[in-house]
Order: C-alpha cells, then structure tokens, then sequence
C-alpha cells in the first residue's frame, strides 16, 4: 500500500472506494470515517448516535464487514471499499425492512440495514442464535426490535428459499 | 468528532514501528501504538488522553498471524476479537473474546488492543493468564518473549515504546476442558459484574476473573482453594471470595455485595461444571 499523502501536521489526502465509485477526500487524521463520509462526502445515511461504539447506528461495510464508522479513523479506509447505506438502496434487505415496516422513527434502520446486509454475506446460513448475537449491535431507541426481528428473519427465509429453489 | 489533532502514521514492519515510535517521541509527540484504535477514538474524544501521533501497525505481517507453528498457536496483536472467534482456534480464548462489546465492535477491536486496554476489565487476557501463554513483545532493545505472568500485572507493563506483536500458547492447553461465565445485572451486551474463566489441568482448577477487582487477575492463592477437596464446594466458593487481591469493585454496574454474591454463586458453578 503506498504512502498516505500528507498535505500539512495531520492533514491527509486518502482514497477509497465508496459504494463502487472511487473518492478522494480530505481529513484530519483526528477525524473518524463517520465524519469524513457525513461531512466530507455529503453520504449522511449513516446517523451519528453516540459516537462512542455503542449504539451501530454509524454502522457500514468495510470489505463487507460491519463496523461502526464512529470508532474508526478515516485514515484506516485509506485504499479500502466502505459500504453505506446509500449502496444498498435497491437490497432485498432493505425492501424487506420498508415491507415489514421495521422503523419507528426511522434514526436505527441504516445501521440495522447495513448490519443485516453484513450478516447476510458473511453468514448466509445464519441461525436464530448468530442473529441474536449480531443483532445486540444495534439499539433501537422506539423499541422496534420486534418488527426488525421479523424483517431479518424474512430476509434470511427468503435467502435460504432462493438457495433451495 | 475527536477535538485534538494527532499524526497518522502506518508503518509495514516491526522495526518501521519501533523507529517511528523513537523518532517521534524525541519530538516530543507523545506518540501511541494504534492496532483497533477503538479505545484510542473513544478516550481522545473525550479530550482523556492526548496523543501527538498515531502509529498503526495493522499492516504489519507478524502482528496478522493465527496459525500453528510446531506445538504452540500464534496470534498477532492486530488479529481481531470477532476474527478469533470465527476461526476458533482457542475455544476458550473464542468465547471470552465472544463477550467483549458487540459483533460489529469485535469486527474492530483487536486481541492485542483488548489486553493493553485502559477500561478495567481487558478479559481476553484471562485465557492466556490461564494457558501460561508468552508474548511477543518488540522495542528499542529488539524482540523478546516472556511470560505473560511476567508482564501483566495488573495491566500490560510495557516499556517506553514496546508494543505486543504476537501471543504465543502451547498447543497443550486448547482443548482443555473449560467454563467462561460473564454474568451482567441487565442484558446481554455491556460490561459484567464478574467474569470467570477456568480450565481443568491434571486435575486442578485454573481460574482468572475480571470485573471483580479493578483489574483482572489469576490468584494461585485463589486456585488452592478452589482445589482442597477437603472442602465442599460451598465451602470452597465462600473461602475463595476471602482471598480476592484487592478491594471488589462498588460501582453503577452492582455494588460490592452484589458483587460477591454473584461471585460466589458463578465459582459455585465453575466448580459444578468442571468436576473440581
């Protein structure tokens, strides 16, 4: 990987490939990737919640792996593919959430989406438990949990219906 | 947002990192070995720790292993939580790493970074306080291995510019039998009132406990309790509680009672579970 091309102190000029288009942007090496994509990029899907690690609503794909983009530098996606939100526009994960209606307020479902869409790739044959598990890194403020919960699970009938069939 | 400002740099080999580190420590930059980063982000944010710069070492070969190498498994530094748990060569390693934050956090946080952590309870270490295992660690002086008995007390006593490459465990000590119990007071996710991990050796106990101190510990002193069959138990898990290290935590997560409690109870059931 070459060298981070640095403009002055703590200032740098990164690459990488967001929703299957290449960007260069700008940051401090102070600033968290959720920064660099809401304020640099202008890609606001993902929400900033607590900022701390906690709540998943920053949630999106590096190299299809979900990570909370408030707890890692803009400076690590350096040459990386970032996944929002905003790629997964058109996902059966996402038309599912909209159809079983798995939002109240609606600040949670990004990170839901892109976390569910995660678990998808990664562990297509998920079972109740491993969704649990992934599940408990999101918190839904308006208690949608149930709808969610149901959301994914239809996503994952879905998947393994489109698998036998 | 993080309020100060800090230098990034990401060096591709362990003497790439030990140079940086001297280089910018002279400048006075107060620099900090980066690896998940997830504490580093967490207490700049909150204007706790100041560093002048940041050097990753993610991209370093030897801190990215997980692989066997003769009798002994070796894992670098920068080998993630939940990356652990998926390949699992260390069940009981998997599982304590399993109860750290959540899925997608474990997908950032790494092995190395957990143990060298600020917050108190830094439990991947208690499977490699249990197995005996040794650490790799790199510096100015150059590389060295010790035991991690020698090196964590505690917390990771580390010298100025050292940072941990590898954690080596004989391959002996995997399929031990073993319990992992993390009890919480609410939910699934957050941080424990006790957690205990223990494994069965030629038929004694090994425990190692986090939460209920204000750092994790193994106590030999602890173990000989735990063993003397000439207690029940009962007697045992009561006996063992008087022999913690330091004063138990009293805090928004339970109280110093509750604590003990719960910890009676849970070393009950290690016992239980491992025919000690």
């Amino acid at each position: 990987m070459p060298p981070i091309e640095l403009f002055d102190s703590a200032t740098y000029s990164i690459q990488f490939q967001v929703n299957s288009e290449w960007r260069k942007v700008r940051v401090r090496a102070a600033d968290t990737l959720l920064d660099a994509l809401r304020e640099g990029l202008g890609l606001t899907g993902s929400k900033s919640g607590c900022d701390n690690g906690d709540c998943g609503t920053c949630t999106i794909l590096v190299n299809g792996l979900p990570i909370k983009s408030c707890i890692m530098l803009a400076v690590e996606a350096d040459g990386q593919q970032i996944t929002t939100i905003e790629g997964l526009a058109n996902s059966p994960v996402l038309q599912t959430f909209a159809e079983k209606q798995a939002f109240q307020c609606g600040y949670c479902t990004p990170g839901f989406i892109v976390n569910c869409h995660g678990l998808l790739n990664i562990h297509p044959d998920a079972n109740e438990e491993t969704i649990r598990i992934w599940l408990e890194s999101n918190i839904c403020r308006c208690t949608s949990y149930e709808e969610i919960r149901e959301a994914v699970k239809s996503v994952f009938a879905a998947h393994s219906a489109d698998g036998a069939s | 947002m993080i309020p100060i400002d800090f230098e990034y740099y990401r060096p591709a080999s362990i003497s790439e990192a030990v140079e940086s580190f001297q280089y910018l420590n002279k400048r006075k930059k107060n620099p900090m070995y980066y690896a998940g980063g997830t504490e580093i982000i967490t207490w700049a944010r909150t204007n706790a720790i100041h560093p002048g710069a940041v050097i990753d070492i993610k991209l370093i070969p030897e801190c990215n292993v997980m692989d066997f190498a003769e009798n002994t498994l070796v894992i670098g530094s920068c080998v993630t939580l939940s990356a652990l748990s998926m390949v699992n060569p260390f069940p009981l390693l998997s599982e304590s790493a399993t109860g750290a934050a959540d899925q997608t956090a474990r997908n950032k946080i790494t092995l190395g970074g957990n143990i060298c952590g600020r917050i108190h309870f830094r439990e991947a270490v208690l499977p490699l306080l249990l197995a005996d295992s040794r650490m790799v660690i790199a510096g100015q002086q150059g590389i060295r291995g010790v035991p991690v008995h020698d090196v964590f007390l505690e917390q990771m006593r580390l010298a100025e510019g050292e940072f941990i490459v590898q954690v080596i465990t004989d391959r002996e000590y995997l399929s031990l039998p073993f319990v992992h119990f993390k009890r919480r007071q609410i939910g699934n996710v957050g941080y424990p009132l006790v957690t205990l991990a223990a494994l069965k050796k030629d038929n004694q106990v090994r425990a190692a406990f986090s939460g209920v101190c204000a750092f994790p510990f193994r106590s030999l002193e602890i173990e000989q309790v735990l063993n003397d069959k000439a207690l029940t138990p009962t007697e045992r898990a009561e006996q063992a509680i008087d022999k913690l290290p330091a004063p138990v935590l009293n805090d928004t997560e339970g109280s110093a009672g509750y604590r003990k409690f719960v910890l009676k109870q849970t070393i009950f059931e290690a016992l239980s579970k491992l025919g000690g």
